[in-house]
Order: C-alpha cells, then structure tokens, then sequence
C-alpha cells in the first residue's frame, strides 16, 4: 500500500509538473514575484552586511581610541598636546624602536563633490601621526607615495577615491586658502579609513588654526585584555578627563543606527513584499488547481488518493518557489555583490564608502525565503484540490 | 455609464478569491509605495520643506567649520538680504548618548523673523528674548521628555565644553514652539549664552541663513554675498535652502536610490500580477463579451468596460494601500521619532498614488482589452 501511494505520488507529480507550460503565464508572474522579493531581500540585506564588513575591519580590539569626556565622536572631541603625551606615556601601550605606537589625531570633514552627482559631500580629512599607519595592519599605498610630512600632501583612500570626483594622484585640491596634493591612494582591506583622506597631523593643526590641539589619539595595546589597565590608568588621572574605547567598541556605537535602520528596514520590505508574492502564487495556484479540476477529479476517480494530489500541487508551488529563488540569489548576487557605494554616517557627520557584500549565508537565506513563499502559496490550493468532490469535479466544463 | 457599474461589480464577484487576492496584492505595492516614499523623505530630507526665499551661508570648504561673528553683520548689510539669523549646531545629548537632540544656538531676535513657519505665544516669545539661558523646545521634544516651561534641564553637548571645563549646559525652558515644516523635536538657545560660556572658540558662528527680498534675485543675492568674502581666510558658499537641502539629501546617496528602486520592482510585479489577473477572468469570459457584442455592444463600449474593471480592481487596493500606509507611519512616528523628528507620509504621496493606480490600471488592461475588443463574435460564441 504504501509503496502503492509512493508510485501514485511519483506518476501524480511528474504528469503535473510536465504539463506546468500550459500554465506558463501565470507560473512565469508568480515565479518573477518571488524572484523580485528575493533580489530585494538580499539586495537590501547586503547593505547591512556591507556596514558590518567594513566596521568589522575597521574595528581592532588591541587599539585604544582617546576622546575627550562627553564627546560622542572624533569631530567633537579635543586634546590637548600635552594631554596626547600623557596619555602615550601612559602603560599597557605596545613600544617599537620610533617609541609608543600611537597616533594623536584630527579629524575634520571637507566638502568633495560626489561624483555621482556634483554636488558636495562631507568627506572625512584625517590628520595623522606617524605612527598611524601601524594602527591599521594591512595599511598599504597602492598608487602614488605616502604624503610628505611637513608639507600640504594628502593621501586618499581606496573607497574615497572611488566615490568622489578629483581624488586622483597628482590632482591638486584647494581647501580654503592652501592647495592640497593628491600624493598616493591607500588601502586596508576595506576598513573604515578608505572612505577618509589622511594629512600629516601638525599640517593640517596649521591649515585649520588648531594651534598644537588634536582630537583623538589611537594607541596600540601590548594586548586586548590591556584594554582595563590603559583606561584606568587614564581615567585615574586627575590631569586628564577622557573616555577610552576599544576600536571595535567605537566603531560599533558609531554604525549602530546605520545597520540597525538598514536591517529593520530591509527586513520589513522583505516581509511586505513576501506578503505580496504570497497573494501572488495563491492566485497562480488556485487557478492551477481550478484550471484542472476536471483532471484532478478524473484521477480521482481512477483511484489515486488524496495525498498525491496534495503533493503533486506542492510539488508545483515549490519548484515555481525553487526556481524563482535561485533566479533571484543570481540577479542579486551578480547585481550587487561589490557594488561600491557610499553614504551618510550621521553618527560622525561624515560620509562612509563601502561595499554591497552578498555573503553565502544571504543566499541560503533567500532560497529559504523563497520556498517558504511557494510552499505557503501552494498549500491552501493543494487542500482544496484534494477535497474537490469528484462528481461536481467531473461535470466541471 | 454609471450604470454599469453593478455589472462591474458582479464581474469582480464572480471569482472573489480571485479579486481577493489581487486586490490585496495591489495592497501590498502601495502599502509599500506609501512608506518607502515617507522613509526616503525622512532618510534625505524634503527639500519641499525649504522656505523659497531663504539662502544658506557656510564655510565654503565645509559646513563643520566655524565662520567668523562679523560675517552676520556683513551679510545683513548686502543689497537684497531682508533679515539674517546666525545658527551653531550645538550636538546635544539628554542623559544619555541615544537621546540625541537637534540643539541649535540661534541669533535670537532674527529668528523667528528668518523661520517664519515657527511660532511662539506671544508672552513665551517675550520671555525667550529677555532671558539669555533660556530656551524654547519643540513641541513634540517637550512631550517626549514631559518637560514643562520652567524646568531646567541638563543638556550636555558632544561638542562644546564650558569653560569650567565640564560639558553638561543647564537650559531654561522658557517656551514651546510650533512649526509648520513639521520640525517638533527642536531646541533653540541663544548664540550669546553658547559664545560666552564655551572654552573652545569665541565669536564665531556656525552658518548663517538669510531671507531675500525678492526669491527670483536669489542667485544674484548668494553671488554677491560670497563675492564679499572671496580671497579672504574664510571663504563662504551660499545656496538656496532647497539646494542646501538637496545637497544633504544627495550626501545618503545611493540609499534613496535604492529606495526607489524596490518601490519600482514592486511595482512591476504587481504589475505583471493585475495584468495576469485580469487577462485570466477575460479569457475565461470571451463568450460572455460576445453575447455583449451580439446585444449591440460596440468594441469600443467592450474596451471600456473592460478597462473600468481593472481600473476599479486598482483603485480598491491602492486607496487602502494608502491608507494603511497613513496609519502605519503615524504609528511608527511615534516609536521611530529618536531616528527620525519628522515622520510623516508627505502629502504628495496621494497624488502620486492616484496616477500610479491610473498606471497600473490602464496597463493591466492593455492585453486584455485588445483580446476582448479584437475578437470575431461567432468564433468566440463557437467556444466552450
């Protein structure tokens, strides 16, 4: 008997899905629906997976960032030149032959324009000290040559140079009364800094009369769990009155809206738009179903059960689910995966590059998405064919 | 013609599954079209808010940099320039870092002659102008706080410290304002309070906004007033509101884009799902319109009639669409107001709206329309 229900199952299933091509319009409408929620879903989520990449990246845990108390954010905090001595004389702070690896810096924002649209973004000028580049391991000039200290050279970032116009080497750049040059491009693997322009600290104190005051200081600990003993010491400090992060800590407050928004948003879209493409294929299988009530009835009259019937409809829902899945994961892998694109961080007033990341578990979420949509389109209709009273079915034009 | 609308109607009744389902399909898409029109103007801003006859002066290399106290008088004294007000962003945070709050330090007797949209009972206004610490709240701020005119309340800025060296400002609250533009979730102070007690920097100011006399002069205006401050150590750029506004909204980038994309690819969808909808119950009445013809029913009068049903089927699903679109942003205002002061769907989405559902409708009908005004009445009354 059961092996009996398994042959049904089996001729039931086949027989239907080779005759779908009668159906194809309405198979093809539900199939795009699923397909343009997928795209959506996992167009939207690589955004959020994007953030995370780079904050990840940028996010060491054995560096320290110094702000001064109170201050959110690098642009609104200040240190003294006296206060950044102290503070890298401080212990727990890793030593190399140039003395504590640690950098005290500015970090204003100037206008560039976009090159998407000409019109003027805020893009993030990094004075640095120069140790800076040790604070980011996989720092590398890929073009051009690091700036000259002392002099009005910057360097520019992989993601910046990409999004805004004129951050080409050799390119001259006026901000205010000084004329900047455009020495080399930079990369590091992605993080947060090749969204920013870097300057030598005490030029840029000069250009934006600062006198001898940074904002931030970034220090290399011997070690992550080094992290309690530099701040305390710090905080001890009657001279000094500063918050202390690890880089990882910073920069997870600072994207924390962003990726929240991100998610919730794309989430709620894709939960929308499932509910879309849910009403969709119910509408297609249903009238899958009606179209062939007189067949089903006809093979239940030939003594195929009720259950094969279910299936053979699910089967039908599921593979319009399959397929619309996959058609999405490769429409948003090859639409966006690496797409480069920058935005608005309002947590540092500052623009933030980075890249549309359609990671593996996205896809396997979106091809769940998917048959979770078809099974759900499928499973009402399939009930109602197999409750279908075989004689009303038959005398059905 | 009205009077065919029970025929409408029962046409749509003969499958209500059917009708169901698309119908609440479209209401899905417009749902959609609703809130992702409300979340890409809140995200970039809505340069329809911008007064038409305001500029905004800034430091030309950027809006964080400081421009000098002096530069307020100059402008006010150009040819053009109605009234100018002063503004410094003062970051301000409200027990906790999440609480952030849009505190501005105003050039306050030109305020509210440059923010015409703002208003202040008169006596509260009075009060405001006399008392240097105090300041007037939002609306929307107030209730979301419970604060009351006569508190006192700590405010402590990301940005500027006292010169005690401590960073928290204790503010007055002396009114509650409301604005037409929709920004209740405000806190404006006076510029002196900030420029006396801050350690940092003194008699500089943030930008500077002005009213001209004449908005068809604006371009002029701005030129002359950059031309006054050009090859000097601070330089300025000066642009409509709207542009400034504009120039924000470009800086979320390819977010709104992206927006605006999703809201497209729903619509196809539902487009192609009316289309099909529609195309189906056509096909499956091919003998019904030919009695219609036989009757005397011209192609044309078949056409209509087939166009007013999916027109019907659109606009049921888009008006509720709307609606619940309406609803739900009211309702997310409130939870959502920490990210975003002003939420709401703008206005401009119904109109929007209503032509998308003549879109959409006339589109759906396309097929189905030719089908049913192309046929021959004898082969499709030969039909089962």
């Amino acid at each position: 008997m059961a092996h009996n229900a398994f042959i049904q199952l089996g001729a039931i299933t086949s027989m239907n899905l080779r005759n779908m091509s009668q159906r194809a319009a309405s198979s093809i409408v539900a199939l795009i629906g699923i397909a343009g929620v997928v795209t959506v879903l996992v167009g939207v989520l690589s955004i959020s997976e994007g953030f995370r990449a780079v904050l990840d990246m940028s996010g060491a845990d054995d560096v320290a960032i110094v702000l001064r108390n109170g201050a959110t954010d690098e642009m609104g905090s200040g240190l003294a030149q006296q206060q950044t001595r102290i503070i890298t004389d401080a212990p727990n702070i890793a030593r190399d032959a140039q003395g504590p690896v640690a950098s005290p810096e500015l970090y204003v924002v100037v206008d560039v324009p976009l090159r998407r649209t000409g019109t003027a973004a805020n893009v993030p000028l990094r004075g640095v000290g120069p140790q800076a580049a040790k604070l980011r391991q996989d720092f590398r000039i890929v073009e051009g040559r690091g700036f000259t200290p002392g002099t009005f050279e910057v360097i520019v970032g992989r993601g910046a140079a990409s999004q805004f116009a004129g951050l080409s080497v050799g390119n001259h750049l006026r901000w205010g009364t000084t004329d900047w040059l455009v020495a080399g491009i930079f990369e590091d693997r992605g993080s947060v800094a090749e969204s920013e322009i870097w300057t030598d600290a005490t030029v840029l104190q000069g250009a934006y009369q600062r006198g001898n005051s940074y904002q931030s200081l970034r220090a290399k600990l011997t070690s992550a769990d080094a992290l309690q003993g530099f701040k305390d010491a710090l905080t001890s400090d009657p001279r000094l009155n500063v918050r202390v992060f690890t880089e990882k800590q910073y920069y997870e407050q600072q994207s924390r809206i962003l990726v929240t928004l991100v998610s919730t948003v794309g989430a709620a879209i894709a939960i929308l738009m499932g509910l879309g493409a849910i009403f969709a294929a119910l509408n297609t299988m249903y009238s899958a179903v009606s179209a062939r009530t007189r067949e089903i009835a006809t093979l239940r009259a030939l003594g195929f059960g009720p259950l094969p019937v279910v299936a053979s409809v699910l089967a039908e829902a599921l593979l319009i689910g399959l397929i619309g899945g996959v058609i999405g994961m490769l429409i948003s892998y090859f639409a966006f995966n690496g797409l480069r694109a920058s935005t608005m961080n309002f947590a540092s007033f500052s623009q933030i590059t980075f890249a549309f990341t359609v990671t593996p578990r996205l896809l396997v979420q979106g091809l769940a998405y998917a048959l979770i949509l078809g099974l759900i389109g499928g499973l009402l209709p399939s009930i109602r064919a197999a409750r279908l009273p075989i004689t009303t079915g038959l005398r059905e034009l | 013609m009205l009077k065919f609308l029970p025929l409408l109607w029962a046409n749509l009744n003969r499958k209500r599954l059917r009708t169901g389902l698309t119908v609440a399909s479209i209401v899905v898409a417009f749902l959609l079209f609703g809130l992702m029109q409300t979340l890409r103007v809140a995200l970039t801003g809505s340069p329809e808010l911008a007064g038409v006859d305001r500029l905004v002066t800034m430091h030309k290399v950027s809006i964080v940099q400081s421009l000098p106290l002096s530069y307020l008088t100059r402008v006010r004294a150009v040819a053009g320039v109605k009234v100018a007000s002063s503004l410094d962003w003062f970051g301000g945070v409200y027990q906790d870092d999440r609480n952030q709050i849009a505190a501005m330090a105003v050039d306050a007797p030109t305020f509210f002659e440059v923010y015409n949209e703002y208003s202040l009972p008169a006596p509260q206004k009075d009060a405001w102008l006399k008392d240097r610490a105090g300041a007037i709240v939002g609306r929307a701020l107030a209730e979301r706080f419970g604060w009351q005119i006569g508190d006192t309340i700590p405010l402590r800025s990301n940005i500027w410290t006292r010169r005690d060296g401590t960073n928290v400002w204790p503010m007055k609250i002396v009114g509650i304002y409301s604005a037409e533009n929709g920004d209740n979730q405000g806190l404006y102070f006076h510029y002196q309070y900030l420029n006396e007690s801050r350690a940092e920097i003194r008699d500089m100011i943030g930008w500077v906004v002005e009213r001209v006399e004449d908005p068809d002069q604006s371009a002029e205006v701005a030129r002359r007033i950059d031309a006054l401050f050009a090859n000097s150590s601070t330089e300025t750029k000066t642009a409509t509101e709207k542009a400034f506004i504009q120039g924000f909204a470009n800086q979320m980038g390819n977010i709104g884009a992206l927006l605006s994309a999703v809201a497209g690819a729903v619509f196809f969808t539902m487009l192609l799902v009316t289309a099909n909808t529609m195309g189906q119950s056509i096909r499956e009445r091919l003998s019904e319109i030919a009695v219609l013809k036989t009757l005397g029913f011209s192609s044309a009068g078949v056409t209509v009639m087939v166009l007013a049903e999916a027109l019907l089927l659109t606009a049921m699903g888009g008006v509720i669409g709307l609606l619940l679109a309406s609803a739900a942003t009211k309702a997310l205002a409130v939870s959502l107001q920490q990210f975003f002061p002003v939420l709401g769907m703008p206005a401009k989405t119904y109109a929007i709206g209503a032509l998308l559902i003549l879109l959409l409708g006339g589109l759906a009908a396309l097929l189905p329309c030719w089908q049913a005004g192309r046929f021959k009445i004898v082969d499709a009354l030969r039909r089962v």
